[in-house]
This record gives structure tokens, C-alpha cells and sequence, in this order.
């Protein structure tokens, strides 16, 4: 049986300033680290709840994004007639051909503008995205210079709101529609008519990239393969699940940059912890002495002190996740490098976030805590008593 | 034939320190007794402290041999010292070394954590003996919020808490006023005579020594032959 929690406990409530100053260090490094995993884990939501599993996205070779891939209208004609592509009840292939640029739109945060993808199509386009419903309006007509908006947009710019015009390519265009695309990066677009774009834009030949749907899941994987090795279309193709994931990526230099950050925080906050430890060590030398008398072993004092830093850097753990908690939810953009668009994502701080959190605390306190209580336990009973 | 409960021969502890040698304890040879109750006494630096702790294995002899309640200490690891110490060994200090976050029956209770009890007889003994030391309306009450003579009874309480055959206590009175310490000596001559407890007591107080069934002396490291005084 060990030294009783509660006299850890008692001691750092007894000593609460600096108790607090310690794991307020500790719950910054920790609310750093969340905020960046949060981040990065809203961004990975926004982008894989985009990709179909059944969805290949054809891009010109070499391309890593739509925006720098060019696809031909005889090009697609090619592509539609591919065995595996599914068909819709009309019996049409559900192959839709799109293009995709960008427009700068004046933002709330930024006067300037912010870049915004705009993404030119079909109906056979809007068909194969079921995941998307209008929540306001209704969808752009062919033929019509409409723009129907992202939710996350439509909050973020207030210049496209319902029956507003939004000026870009050549003219103006009304906001007929807002549309809720889930958890999609779609919510960061405009979709508009693909032969409207295409002509404002001078690219009525040469256009984006090319979605197509595959009538199952095996038939997506022969697909991608059949395209790839298509010498004659000369295009490459990927899942679309796969083209998401890989657009997580633009999160990287951030996630860099706040890693590098929380490492920084973390080894000044253990250094904080171990020297909270060592005072406490000093200042209870005689308790310490009294404890082995009594006939605690040397293993049950470092187990004691290794506890009690560990508590501390829990509190601090618990009070990181606290901090960060206000931001569940919050929607914010980020120039997605890729596309240099903006994409709106939410940070979601969920349990296994917080959980990485107090356990990245804990690690923090158990290291500061090691050294003092390990000498702690070396103390000699008589030496201990001395110690005033 | 008496049951030996200290056996000490030729015991020397000598102190090195930079270049000097201290010799704090000189070829003792020392037979404490089941049920007896040993003042010892000698002046500041006699090594009266240094023997009562070779004799609690909170420190090694540099010379000689010493066996506590048939144990040779020296053969045991520092784990098994610790048990033996909480099983066999009450320690009652000068200073009382309470823990200032743990109450009363906390404090008491601390020892019996080492034990097999479970919490609620852990709690009834330690109540039995704040009891015996007529605290048993005080287990509540934090160190600081108890005067001096009341902190050294609960420390009393905790050195016996675990039913201990032995006992020994370096200057428990050295801090006390006179009233506070006459409570203190008659709680361990009640221990003595009524609980048959072994008790070593380290004290430069004639008066104090007077409660003890037995007086020894050291001078300068040396254990005075029984009976006799120091020569001034
Ligand atoms: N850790 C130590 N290092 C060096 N000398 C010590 C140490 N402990 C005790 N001594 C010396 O040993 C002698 C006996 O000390 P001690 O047993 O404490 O005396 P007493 O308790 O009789 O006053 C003293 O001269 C003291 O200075
Ligand atoms: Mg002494």
C-alpha cells in the first residue's frame, strides 16, 4: 500500500499559487497542441466527407489539383463511353465535365477579397453529387448566368447572399440558391452553369477535369486503371477519396509550425513541472524522513512525488482541454494551398482529441516529475531530517 | 531468563568527514531488556542520538555487531528494513514531524497504510490510540491547530499505532513546557508498565530520566558501565 493520494493532493492545495502557475504552463502547451490537432482534424472531415468512394476524378497528368488541370471537350467525349461508368435512370453515363477556377470575393474579415473556388458544370454534375441539397432557393438554370453558394460562403461573404450579385468573369450573376453540402469542402464553392463559365472565362474548349462514377467499387479501381493506361486520352485518374485526402496536406506547414510550437511549450512547461517538484522535494525533506522512518520504502516515496507531479500536470491537461473547448465548432477558412482557395472547416474538439491532450500532459508530468522524485527516494533518512 | 531486545557489541559508528574522523559511538556493548523502560542520558554530542539510531537501522555501525528483537540488521535490504522497521519500531521525535496536510487520525493512520487492515480497522485503531492518549476529541484537528504537548501525544500515538514491541524517543520532551512534558512521560511509563512495552528514551533531563525503570550514561561516545555517573 502507498502514501495516501490525499496527502499529494493536500500539498498542492497547499501550495496553490504555485500549483496553478505550473498547470497553467502545462495547459497552454496543451491548448497549443489541441488547437493544431482540432485543425487539422476539422480540415481531414471537410475533405474526406467530399470524396465518393465510386467517384474517379480525371485531371491531366502531372495535375495535383482541378485548378491546374486541363481536360477537352473531345477529350470527354472519349472518356464517357469508358466501360464501367455508371449510368442514370435516363440511361445517360454519369460522367460530368467541370471547370474550376477562381474568383475574389470581398470577405468579412477581409475587405480585400478572398479567393473562392467556382466551379462550372451540368446537371449530370449536380446529379451525382446526392450528398448536396439546396437549403435556400434553388439550383442555377442552364443557360442562365445564376451562381447557387456554399453555406459556408454564403456566412463568410455578404456580398452572396439570395438575390444578391456577385460581379466576376464578365458580367454580373444572381445568387439564386444557397446549398448545404454536409461536411463537404463543396460548402467552400459557387457552382454555376458549365457553358456560362466556360465562356466568360475564354475556355469553352479546354476545360477542368472530368468526374465520372463507376458502377461499383471494384469497377472504380479498373477505371482509374484503364484511364491511367489510356495512351490516346492521356489523362490520369484518381478516386476522389484519394484526390481529398491528399488536398489534406495544405494543412501541413501549419501543423509544422504549431507542432514545432507546442515542443517548444512543452519542454519549458516539464522544465516548470520538475522545478515545482524539486522545490517541494526540498521544502518536505523532513516529511520525507519521517515517511521512511514509519517504514514507507524508498520505492513508495518516488512513487508518491512521481504521482504528485503527474496530478498536477493532470489538472493542467484538464484545464488545457477547458481552454480550448470555446473553439468546438467554430468555423473558420484557411487558404488551401493547393487550390489557393479558401476552404471553411470546423475545428472539432472531440474526446479523442482531449484525450490526447491529458495524456500529452501527463507524459509532461511524469517527466518533470521523474528526476525529483527519484531524489526524493535516494535521500538518506538522517539527511532528511535534518533538512529544515 | 529475560527476553534480549537490544544486544549491542563493541557497536562503533565513526563519522568521516573531509579529513576529520568523529568517532560518535565507541566499542558499546549494551543488553536492553523486554519491558524495560532505558534513559539515556549524557551530555550534547555524547552520541546519545546516534545510538538510538543504530539501534532503529536508520543508520549503519561502522564496527562492531548489533541485534533488535533477534535481528541482525545489516543482513537485511533496505526494503525489508523498512518493514521490519513499521512492524517492530515506534520513532518518536524531538520536533514531532507531524504531516502538516494530514489530521490527526490521518497522521496516526499513516503507518497502518503498511498493513493488511482494511479502512475501517485502520480507522478503529487509530482512534484506540488517540484515545489512549486522551486526544480522542481531537481527530479532526490539523498539526497546527494543536499545541505542542498535543502534537507529540499524536506522534506517540502514530509510533504505536502498529502495536510495536519496541519504542524509542529522542528528547520527546525537548520542546515541551513542563506540564505538557510530565503528560508525555506519563503516557510512556503507562506504555511501559501496562502494555509491557520496551522503550529506549534519549534525554538530558534528569527529571525526565526518573521515569525510566533504567538509567545509562554515555560520555564521548562511551556507554558508562551500569550505575556509574559521569565523573562531574
Ligand atoms: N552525520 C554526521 N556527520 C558527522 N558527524 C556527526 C554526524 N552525526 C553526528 N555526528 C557527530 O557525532 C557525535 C554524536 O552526535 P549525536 O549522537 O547526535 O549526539 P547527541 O545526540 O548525544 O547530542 C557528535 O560529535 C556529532 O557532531
Ligand atoms: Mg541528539
Amino acid at each position: 500500500m502507498a502514501i495516501p493520494l490525499s496527502y499529494n493532493l493536500r500539498n498542492l492545495v497547499v501550495r496553490k499559487t504555485t500549483t496553478i502557475m505550473t498547470a497553467l504552463g502545462i495547459a497552454l502547451t496543451v491548448a497549443v497542441l489541441l488547437s493544431i490537432l482540432a485543425l487539422v482534424d476539422g480540415l481531414r472531415t471537410a475533405f474526406t466527407a467530399s470524396g465518393n468512394p465510386l467517384h474517379v476524378l480525371v485531371m491531366r497528368k502531372g495535375s495535383d489539383s482541378e485548378l491546374t488541370s486541363n481536360f477537352t471537350r473531345t477529350g470527354y467525349q472519349d472518356l464517357k463511353f469508358k466501360a464501367g461508368i455508371a449510368r442514370n435512370k435516363a440511361g445517360e453515363p454519369m460522367a460530368s465535365l467541370e471547370i474550376v477556377t477562381v474568383i475574389n470575393l470581398p470577405s468579412v474579415s477581409n475587405p480585400d477579397g478572398s479567393n473562392v473556388t467556382l466551379r462550372g458544370l451540368s446537371p449530370i454534375g449536380i446529379e451525382m453529387r446526392e450528398g448536396i441539397r439546396i437549403s435556400t432557393g434553388r439550383w442555377f438554370e442552364t443557360g442562365k448566368r445564376e451562381v447557387v453558394v456554399g453555406r459556408s460562403i454564403a456566412a463568410r461573404f455578404p456580398a452572396s447572399t439570395l438575390g444578391q450579385k456577385l460581379r466576376f468573369g464578365r458580367g454580373e450573376w444572381e445568387v439564386v440558391g444557397i446549398m448545404d453540402a454536409g461536411k463537404s469542402a463543396n460548402n467552400s464553392e459557387i457552382f454555376a452553369d458549365l457553358n456560362q463559365v466556360s465562356s466568360d472565362f475564354q475556355r469553352t474548349e479546354v476545360l477542368s477535369a472530368a468526374l465520372v462514377r463507376a458502377a461499383d467499387a471494384v469497377t472504380a479501381a479498373a477505371l482509374v486503371n484503364d484511364i491511367n493506361n489510356d495512351q490516346r486520352l492521356n489523362m490520369g485518374a484518381r478516386t476522389e477519396v484519394e484526390y481529398y485526402e491528399s488536398q489534406t496536406s495544405s494543412a501541413l506547414p501549419i501543423q509544422f509550425l504549431g507542432m514545432f510550437i507546442s515542443a517548444i511549450m512543452a519542454v519549458g512547461s516539464s522544465f516548470a513541472a520538475m522545478n515545482t517538484m524539486y522545490a517541494a522535494v526540498a521544502r518536505r525533506a523532513r516529511e520525507i524522513g519521517t515517511l521512511r522512518v514509519l517504514g514507507f520504502s524508498r520505492g513508495s516515496i518516488l512513487f508518491s512525488f512521481f504521482v504528485e507531479s503527474v496530478l498536477l500536470a493532470l489538472f493542467g491537461g484538464v484545464l488545457g482541454c477547458l481552454l480550448v473547448l470555446p473553439l468546438n465548432g467554430v468555423t473558420t477558412g484557411m487558404s488551401n494551398f493547393v487550390t489557393f482557395s479558401e476552404i471553411a472547416f470546423d475545428f472539432s474538439i472531440g474526446f479523442p482529441i482531449m484525450a490526447t491532450g491529458v495524456t500529452f500532459a501527463v507524459v509532461l508530468g511524469a517527466l518533470g516529475g521523474f528526476f525529483p522524485a527519484r531524489m526524493a527516494s535516494k535521500k538518506e533518512i538522517l539527511v532528511a531530517l535534518r533538512e529544515v | 531468563m529475560e527476553e534480549t531486545v537490544i544486544q549491542a557489541r563493541a557497536l562503533t559508528k565513526e563519522f568521516v568527514r573531509d579529513e576529520f574522523h568523529i568517532i560518535a559511538l565507541q566499542d558499546v556493548d549494551i543488553d536492553i531488556h523486554k519491558g524495560e523502560f532505558v534513559a539515556l542520558m549524557g551530555p550534547s554530542g555524547s552520541g546519545k542520538s546516534t545510538l538510538l539510531h543504530l539501534i532503529a537501522a536508520m543508520d549503519y555501525a561502522t564496527g562492531g555487531e548489533i541485534r533488535v528483537l533477534g535481528e541482525n540488521l545489516r543482513a537485511l535490504s533496505d526494503r525489508e528494513i523498512a518493514r521490519w522497521r513499521n512492524h517492530n519500531v515506534g520513532f518518536i521525535f524531538q520536533q514531532f514531524n507531524l504531516i502538516p496536510v494530514l489530521t490527526a487520525l490521518e497522521n496516526v493512520e499513516l503507518p497502518l497504510k503498511l498493513t493488511n487492515l482494511n479502512k475501517q480497522e485502520r480507522l478503529d485503531h487509530a482512534t484506540t490510540a488517540l484515545k489512549l492518549v486522551g486526544l480522542g476529541d481531537r481527530l479532526g484537528h490539523f498539526p497546527r491547530q494543536l499545541s505542542g504537548g498535543q502534537e507529540q501525544r499524536v506522534a506517540i500515538a502514530r509510533a504505536i499505532v502498529t502495536d510495536p514491541a519496541l519504542i524509542l524517543a529522542d528528547e520527546p520532551t525537548g520542546n515541551l513546557d513542563a506540564a505538557s512534558a510530565q503528560e508525555v512521560l506519563s503516557i510512556l511509563s503507562r506504555l511501559n508498565k501496562e502494555y509491557g512495552k520496551t522503550i529506549v528514551m534519549v534525554t538530558h533531563d534528569a527529571h525526565a530520566a526518573r521515569s525510566a525503570t533504567k538509567i545509562r550514561h554515555l560520555e564521548k561516545g562511551a556507554l558508562l558501565p551500569e550505575g556509574q555517573l559521569p565523573a562531574d
